[in-house]
């Protein structure tokens, strides 16, 4: 039997070349991020990929069901909705908001909660005290109420709803971070950088935080789809992305009126857009938590 | 005194409770010191002080205690009231300490060179590329083969041995004055503990260094230093050189430990072990701590604590049985005791 080994010297000469090996592709999810590609692509390239202008319809084409449905056209490939937008291209133009939406509101919710579950379950005392609390009143205002309220007080816009998502959020990464920092707070390795003479803002940045960011990547992957979901949430309430503009969340919120009296394409589509969306992050969420621990990555 | 690397002067660090009722003793009017070069083992059962005393030498006392009393001077500067900043240019790099647990004493996520060339970064404003190839030559100094390689590679891929010898060529990093090694081999086989102690032994010679050795193993002590302190209830009961104190120990507590080592050549039928218990040391009783367990205690050991009397130079008890006077009456044959019977 041979079995071929790569030589122990080759396998890591520099800092930089190892970092580089760790990302060979091994159980690589190569499906799900084809899909976040393709969605990151149709959101980047929407105006020259979309068929028609998202926000302007015709009322004579109202409800075109898509093409291979008796009565629809190769004209509107996914149909037509109630004010006889097209649905492809508004698709492909919400493709950019989620993606800009739900990425964003979760960095910042991850930002916030990281930072503050850090400085809670490091310094303790006060500190700890101070934030937990306001975690915990934080929580126990129900999550979506919360939203519309700042909602209506900022007012609709891209901007705030990422605001308003990532500041109520935030509190979950605070919670799991803080509880992760408890336990790395006693390994000995931490004692040893203490001991070493490291200062606590450089042990929370070099020991804390990468030890912690399997956790918040793993909780970000969930996250994404909480958000996109609340995104669509406050669309349907009308305070979400301002109607005109083309949000996954908003048109299923539009159509499920037309659900009931069979016009199932207003909401089928956009929900296994979400639906795509969300699970290829969680899949990539796992691969990304198996590589970033060197203990399950050894073979 | 001036030439001492390090002295302790009665230093005492108590717990205290919240309230402020209840005040462990901890470590408990200390004195001890070291001279550069020299290896001090401090012994003593679980409990007894020896890992508070080494937290209390880097001042990284928990919040809840503190140190109550007493001089730490170390190379002529008093450790007690310096500020935090400058401490913690102290610690990794004048003094280096050497943590039990070998396989949880790096951080999984680093490579070996960037654990090890850490301190180099953090006190001496090393780049990473300088900091990473000493970390190559400092791994080569710990013995372990093919540096370049081990270098770059993660905790887990090395061995239980490995990684303490790791360990201390982070603890080496800085080339520290003195290294304290809290209880270092406890988690590692015998073959592997005795290439280790070898190894710290050859890193002090080759660097002049101080070690204390924390341990509850008297071979190793024997092995290892030139000095002794044994710990009881947060006191150093007995301190003198290795040699003068296994041959020839003054205090109960200290004969007893040495009772309890099994030895392979004497035939004894059992081995001694000490009854009872440690004190609780919030509680402590009013005269010697240890008199409750001593098989040599007298009236005088329940109401009165004894002081540190110093036997001979470098060489002290806190014991009854070692104050000048008692001495005299239970001891073999000292010249004082025959005039005063004559």
């Amino acid at each position: 039997m041979t079995v071929t080994t790569t030589p122990l010297a080759a396998a890591a000469a520099s800092p930089a070349a190892r970092t580089l090996k760790l990302w060979r592709l091994e159980g690589f999810p190569l499906i799900p991020v084809l899909i976040l590609l393709l969605i990151a692509f149709v959101a980047v390239f929407a105006d020259f990929l979309a068929p028609y202008d998202p926000q302007i319809g015709s009322l004579a084409r109202r409800f075109r069901p898509p093409a291979w449905e008796a009565g629809g056209s190769m004209a509107h490939l996914l149909g037509t909705d109630h004010v006889g937008r097209d649905v492809l291209s508004r698709l492909i133009f919400g493709a950019r908001v989620s993606m800009v939406v739900g990425l964003t509101a979760v960095l910042v919710a991850g930002g916030i909660g990281t930072l503050l579950g850090i400085l809670s379950g490091y310094l303790g005392g006060w500190v700890d005290q101070v934030i937990m609390r306001v975690t915990d009143a934080w929580l126990a205002l129900p999550a979506l109420t919360f939203a519309i309220f700042l909602a209506a007080i900022v007012g609709p816009s891209e901007l705030n709803i990422i605001v308003i998502l990532g500041g109520v959020y935030w509190t979950r990464y605070a919670r799991v971070v803080r509880g992760e920092v408890l336990s790395l707070k006693q390994r000995e390795f931490v004692r040893l950088a203490v001991v070493a003479g490291c200062s606590k803002w450089l042990i929370m940045r070099r020991h804390i935080l990468p030890n912690v960011l399997n956790s918040a990547i793993v909780l970000a992957t969930l996250m994404l789809g909480v958000v996109i979901v609340t995104e669509a949430s406050l669309s349907f309430l009308g305070v979400g992305v301002p109607p005109p503009k083309p949000a996954w969340g908003l048109m299923m919120a539009d159509g499920k009126k037309g659900l009931m009296v069979g016009y199932w394409w207003l909401t089928v589509f956009p929900g296994i857009c979400i639906m795509l969306m969300v699970l290829s992050a969680n899949l990539l969420g796992d691969w990304l938590r198996v590589k970033l621990d060197p203990q399950l990555r050894q073979l | 005194m001036a030439n001492k690397l390090l002295s302790l002067e009665n230093v005492s660090a108590h717990y205290v409770s919240q309230q402020g009722t209840r005040v462990v003793r901890a470590v408990d009017e200390v004195t001890l010191s070291l001279d550069a070069g020299e290896t001090l083992g401090i012994v003593g059962e679980s409990g007894s002080g020896k890992s508070t005393l080494a937290l209390t030498i880097l001042r990284l006392l928990p919040k809840a205690a503190r140190i109550v009393g007493g001089r730490i001077m170390f190379e002529g500067e008093d450790l007690v009231d310096k500020p935090a900043a400058e401490m913690r240019r102290v610690r990794g790099k004048r003094i280096a300490m050497i943590l039990q647990d070998p396989m949880a004493s790096l951080n999984p996520l680093f490579t070996i060179g960037d654990q090890v060339g850490e301190p180099l970064r953090v006190h001496e404003g090393a780049s990473r590329s300088s900091a990473w190839q000493r970390a190559i030559d400092l791994i080569k100094s710990v013995r372990i083969a093919s540096p370049q390689t081990r270098v770059a590679q993660f905790p887990h891929e090395m061995s239980g041995g490995m990684r303490q010898r790791i360990v201390g060529a982070i603890g080496m990093s800085c080339e520290p004055r003195l290294l304290i090694a809290d209880e270092p081999t406890t988690s590692l086989d015998l073959t592997i503990q005795a290439q280790y102690l070898d190894l710290l032994r050859e890193l002090q010679r080759t660097h002049g260094l101080a070690l204390i050795f924390i341990t509850h193993n008297l071979g190793i002590v024997a092995k290892m230093c030139d000095q002794l302190a044994v710990m009881y209830a947060g006191r150093v009961v007995e301190q003198g050189p290795v040699s003068r104190v296994f041959s020839q120990p003054l205090h109960p507590y200290t004969k007893a430990l040495l009772g309890s080592i099994p030895r392979m050549t004497e035939e004894r039928e059992q081995l001694t072990a000490i009854d009872g218990q440690p004190p609780d040391l919030a509680n402590l009783p009013a005269g010697c701590s240890f008199a409750a367990r001593c098989p040599a205690a007298f009236a005088r050991c329940q109401v009165e604590a004894p002081p540190d009397f110093t036997v001979e130079p470098g060489r002290s008890a806190r014991c009854w049985l070692a104050a000048p006077t008692v001495h005299a009456s239970i001891d073999q044959t000292i010249p004082l005791s025959r005039s005063a019977a004559s």
